[in-house]
């Protein structure tokens, strides 16, 4: 009992990790058709701005849930106005833009900061069932991946600034005819997957080893869980995040940890070969 | 006069498609331009909103010269497009459409929308439904509606009775008389005689990328004076 108890909280934190991992990708690839390949990078800066700040004698609270998406997300803005906006529409420049961007900034962190990993405690204990230790963080990542969706459904449903982005998203030249500026809802949406990648980073950061290469190690899985959940940017992200959250910790656990990972890579390989437009472009098309 | 076009050069890259159009529209005045499939109306939209560059030529709305002016500012500055197709978002419901609508401005403004509405009294039981969702002649009606949303003082109007049915096209007619006589300004776009006759006070014609010629639209029922403008016969 106490074991599925165990696995459960498990397969629960990876659900959490892989819905916040990616949903800052999500969002620029649902809205505005980019891969962002620095997005591994955008959460390392949000794991260093938090570390950092902590350090500085910042509450960790407050560095991770402010700090980090506030200075992530100012930063995504200045990136869309320097390299992002020449390439709207070209996806495989913007791939191979965000990539030497991603190089640039792994260059750049270790050299400031240099290539040793880095860390903050983590604010919550532990607890016991029966036997087996668990932390506390993980139903607190929980709880942030559940609040993180519902922000971004309430904003997209019921602002005005979300209507006015998926509008964009679904036709821009004809809400440039309405008034809109498209340019600045594509800069406030990149901002605003950057805040969110940001705001991932951060809550990584008592929990992973934060150093400047660290990005790499989520890139890959942010990219299948939103190549996988297609261009729904809630529905797409919540239904692939389960799935492969659910086969990555059941494998992890029959197997090894390593195991686990090499089975959820063939899952999302199966599974984009059966449905080559993720699982939204088969069962949710059209909703947000 | 609303709006100046002189001499205007547009088309797609390398390919030219408007060879120097030159018109006006006076304030309140009903223009319809007639023509063929490719005699580039469609282009001349695009390219009075913005959508298109002109490659040459100036475009003069309300004494201000927007020939470079993006297609947000255009419509910011009171020029609207209905365009081809319609372009109704698919995803949003007709209720949203409308208020995307108000997007240019800087708060929605409720009463004016409802104000527009009861001009489409087909659209008050539908504002939950999907854009997509509604037939051709519904959706001509919620484009027109979220155009007025922007507070147009000229509408651009490309084709709107393509595939729509009749009972449709009498309840545009009446609208935008209706319209006309609240001072709204209008350049339509059509192939349809008797829809363009029935609003037109003043119809050019269309050939090639050029204005060929004007016509009152009594001549619109003289089978010669069509064929001799447009290479169009009204049977």
């Amino acid at each position: 009992m106490d074991i599925a108890i165990i696995v459960g909280l498990d397969v629960i934190s990876g659900i959490a990790s892989l819905v916040l991992i990616s949903a800052g990708l999500a969002v620029i690839f649902g809205m505005m058709k980019i891969i962002n390949l620095a997005h591994g990078e955008f959460l390392m800066l949000g794991a260093y701005a938090t570390v950092l700040s902590v350090s500085a004698g910042v509450n960790i609270w407050l560095a991770m849930l402010v700090i980090a998406p506030v200075f992530v997300g100012l930063f995504g803005v200045l990136v869309e106005r320097c390299l992002i906006q020449f390439l709207y529409g070209r996806l495989v420049d913007t791939m191979l833009a965000t990539w030497g961007l991603s190089l640039v900034i792994v260059g750049g962190t270790t050299m400031i900061f240099g290539n040793t990993i880095v860390g903050v405690g983590s604010p919550l204990g532990g607890f016991s069932v029966g036997q087996y230790q668990s932390s506390l963080y993980t139903p607190f990542l929980a709880l942030m991946a559940i609040l993180l969706m519902t922000t971004v459904w309430a904003v997209m449903k019921f602002t005005r600034a979300g209507l006015i982005a998926r509008a964009v998203m679904q036709n821009p030249d004809m809400a440039a005819t309405l008034g809109v500026n498209p340019a600045r809802v594509y800069m406030a949406t990149f901002g605003a997957g950057a805040a969110m990648s940001g705001l991932a980073g951060g809550l990584l950061a008592p929990v992973a080893g934060v150093v400047p290469t660290m990005g790499a190690a989520y890139i890959a899985k942010a990219f299948i869980t939103v190549v996988g959940g297609g261009t729904s940017v809630l529905w797409g992200l919540i239904t692939a995040s389960g799935l492969f959250g659910f086969i990555n910790q059941i494998a992890a656990f029959l197997t090894t940890p390593v195991f686990g990972e090499v089975i959820l890579f063939v899952a999302a390989v199966v599974l984009i070969r059966m449905l080559p437009t993720g699982i939204s472009g088969k069962f949710f098309k059209g909703r947000l | 006069m609303i709006l100046e076009i002189d001499s205007l050069h547009s088309g797609y890259g390398k390919i030219p498609i408007l060879m120097g159009v030159t018109l006006n529209v006076a304030e309140g005045e009903f223009l319809g331009i007639l023509g063929h499939n490719g005699m580039g109306k469609t282009t001349l939209m695009n390219t009075l909103m913005g959508h298109l560059p002109a490659t040459s030529g100036t475009v003069r709305f309300n004494g201000q010269d927007i020939t470079r002016l993006s297609p947000h500012k255009r419509s910011r500055a009171g020029l609207g497009l209905v365009p081809q197709g319609r372009q109704i978002f698919p995803d949003l419901s007709v209720h949203e459409n409308l208020r995307m609508g108000m997007a240019g401005s800087t708060v929605e403004d409720p009463a004016f929308m409802q104000e527009i509405l009861s001009l489409f009294p087909r659209l008050h039981r539908l504002l939950d439904r999907r854009g997509g969702a509604l037939s051709g002649g519904e959706q001509q009606l919620l484009a027109l509606a979220r155009c007025l949303c922007s507070r147009p003082k000229l509408m651009l109007l490309d084709e709107p009775t393509e595939g729509i049915q009749p009972s449709i096209l009498e309840e545009i007619v009446d609208t935008l008389k209706v319209l006309r006589e609240r001072g709204l300004s209008l350049v339509l776009v059509e192939q349809n005689l008797e829809f363009i006759a029935a609003l037109s006070g003043r119809v050019l014609t269309i050939q090639k990328g050029v204005i060929t010629g004007e016509m009152s639209p009594k001549d619109l029922q003289d089978p010669e004076m069509i064929s001799e403008f447009v290479g169009m016969s009204s049977t």
